[in-house]
């Protein structure tokens, strides 16, 4: 594939929200492929993390965001605590998915989106983690539903190592304030991401 | 006695029940008191950070509040909660209008003072590998420890306040004080996947498979972790990465209180080391430990 550099084929834009976003300067990224050497789960990336550090340096959005790159990584921070540039590329990465998440672009991964929206709803509910349930609603979403259940789940459930029943906020004040903390970050994420459009 | 504000996370009342218990018996022990944050909250994990930067940070954020109220240092055993409390402390004090929006959300004031340790530093550097050793009633000889780190509480350093990112050496230090031999292996800060356990298990079978094997090839008889999501792939999944790698690692994982709990005289169901996928019993015995 051919990408033309000109100048007037450069989309700031994309770069100056995600630099806006993750208060990280993307254009301090000088190549030197540190971040790319280092990460574990580059062989499974469509684009390797200094790759995609350039792509958003040129404002190649539609490539990088229907790309796997940001969904493939697992946040080991090991990028950012090389980059002799000081970028912190694992927020960087972050940023991309919060910016997809948030209907600004395409979501190009049906696994991460939907665990995160369960798990984020399980704390909403009960304040904590209720893992059977969530492991039983993601297996389902995921269409997926024996995922994980043998051997390992049952030899976990035998062990005692998985309750049935879920660890919850005990005090109903305190619930209800959860539920409204979570509303109220709702909104302002919102308008934080909607501040300017690309 | 010093009292530490105790967050001890999801995981440690599910999945990991056996590292909260081994904590809290090393823990009385050791005379540190640990005050369980009453109704704390979930502090987001693997996923808050890529959903919403604020979620990220208000839900720790509450814990953070209770500990500053109280004048207390904050810990968590989860290498996972540990990095979200202190990587919210940092992110708020860098960013002045995210604090502000975390204390709209959460209708409370922080001024930033809570300290936040993981529990490693909070035994070995707050409390002392030197009163430690005083505490121990048998010595672990013989005992090859691979200390596996991985990510959350080494990287980045900033959150870990560790000057040797790439080779920490803190649980190394405590394998040798109580006797064991630590082993020296590359892939004691590698990842072994840990957000993606379920979700994308191929990636997680890859990585902690590569770990595993460097443990084995370096000569260890167990693994040491100090984070559940760590000790869930490394001792949960071995069954299934020795199928699919051909070789039967049967490389025990223990939580490195739990070793403590060993060389402080617990036994095997006190610490509640039948809980492991791996069964560390014949190596225990074979050492003359239990």
């Amino acid at each position: 594939m051919k990408y033309e550099l000109q100048l007037k084929n450069i989309k700031e834009g994309f770069r100056k929200d995600v630099e806006r976003l993750s208060k990280q300067k993307i254009s301090n990224c000088y190549q030197c492929g540190k971040c790319s050497a280092g990460c574990p789960v580059a062989y499974a990336m469509e684009y390797p993390p200094s790759m995609a550090m350039r792509m958003i340096q040129l404002g190649m959005h539609d490539r990088l965001m229907s790309a796997n790159t940001s969904w493939f990584c697992v946040s080991c921070e090991t990028c950012t605590t090389r980059c002799p540039r000081e970028i912190d590329i694992a927020k960087v990465m972050d940023t991309l998915k919060i910016m997809a998440q948030a209907g600004k672009y395409k979501v190009s991964d049906n696994e991460v989106p939907i665990f995160d929206w369960i798990f984020l709803k399980s704390i909403e509910l009960t304040g904590k983690i209720y893992e059977i349930g969530m492991i039983g609603a993601y297996n389902m979403l995921s269409l997926n539903p024996f995922k994980d259940v043998f051997p390992m789940g049952v030899k976990m459930i035998l062990k005692g190592k998985i309750s049935f029943i879920p660890h919850l906020i005990y005090n109903p004040l305190e619930m209800i304030k959860n539920i409204m903390m979570f509303r109220k970050i709702r909104k302002k994420d919102r308008e934080r991401i909607y501040e300017k459009n690309v | 006695m010093f009292k530490v504000a105790y967050f001890p996370g999801c995981s440690l009342s599910s999945t990991a029940k056996e590292y909260d218990v081994a904590t809290r018996l090393v823990c009385e022990d050791l005379e540190i008191d640990l005050v369980e944050i009453p109704e704390w909250i979930c502090c987001g994990a693997t996923t808050a950070h890529i959903t919403s930067e604020l979620t990220a940070s208000a839900l720790p954020a509450k814990s953070l509040i209770w500990a500053e109220k109280h004048n207390m240092t904050i810990t968590s055993p989860c290498s996972a909660c540990f990095s979200r409390l202190k990587m919210a402390h940092i992110n708020m004090e860098k960013d002045a209008e995210l604090k502000k929006e975390v204390e709209e959300v959460t209708g409370e004031k922080y001024n930033g003072k809570a300290e936040v340790l993981h529990l490693t530093r909070v035994m070995l550097e707050k409390y002392g590998i030197e009163k430690i050793k005083e505490k121990l009633k048998k010595q672990l000889k013989g005992l090859k420890i691979a200390s596996y780190y991985g990510c959350l509480m080494t990287r980045p350093p900033e959150v870990s306040e560790n000057d040797r990112v790439e080779n920490p050496m803190i649980m190394d230090n405590l394998a040798r004080a109580l006797g064991a031999e630590p082993v020296k292996w590359a892939y004691k800060t590698e990842c072994c996947g840990a957000a993606f356990s379920l979700t994308k298990t191929e990636i997680v079978r890859k990585l902690t498979g590569e770990i595993l094997k460097d443990a084995k090839a370096c000569g260890a008889d167990l693994v040491m972790v100090a984070c559940p999501l760590c000790h869930s792939n490394l001792d949960a999944r071995q069954p299934e990465i020795s199928k699919l790698l051909k070789t039967n690692f049967n490389l025990p994982v223990l939580y490195f209180t739990q070793v403590m709990g060993l060389a402080m005289g617990y036994d095997y169901m006190d610490l509640m080391l039948n809980k492991h996928f791996i069964d560390p019993k014949p190596l225990l015995k074979a050492k003359g430990i239990i």
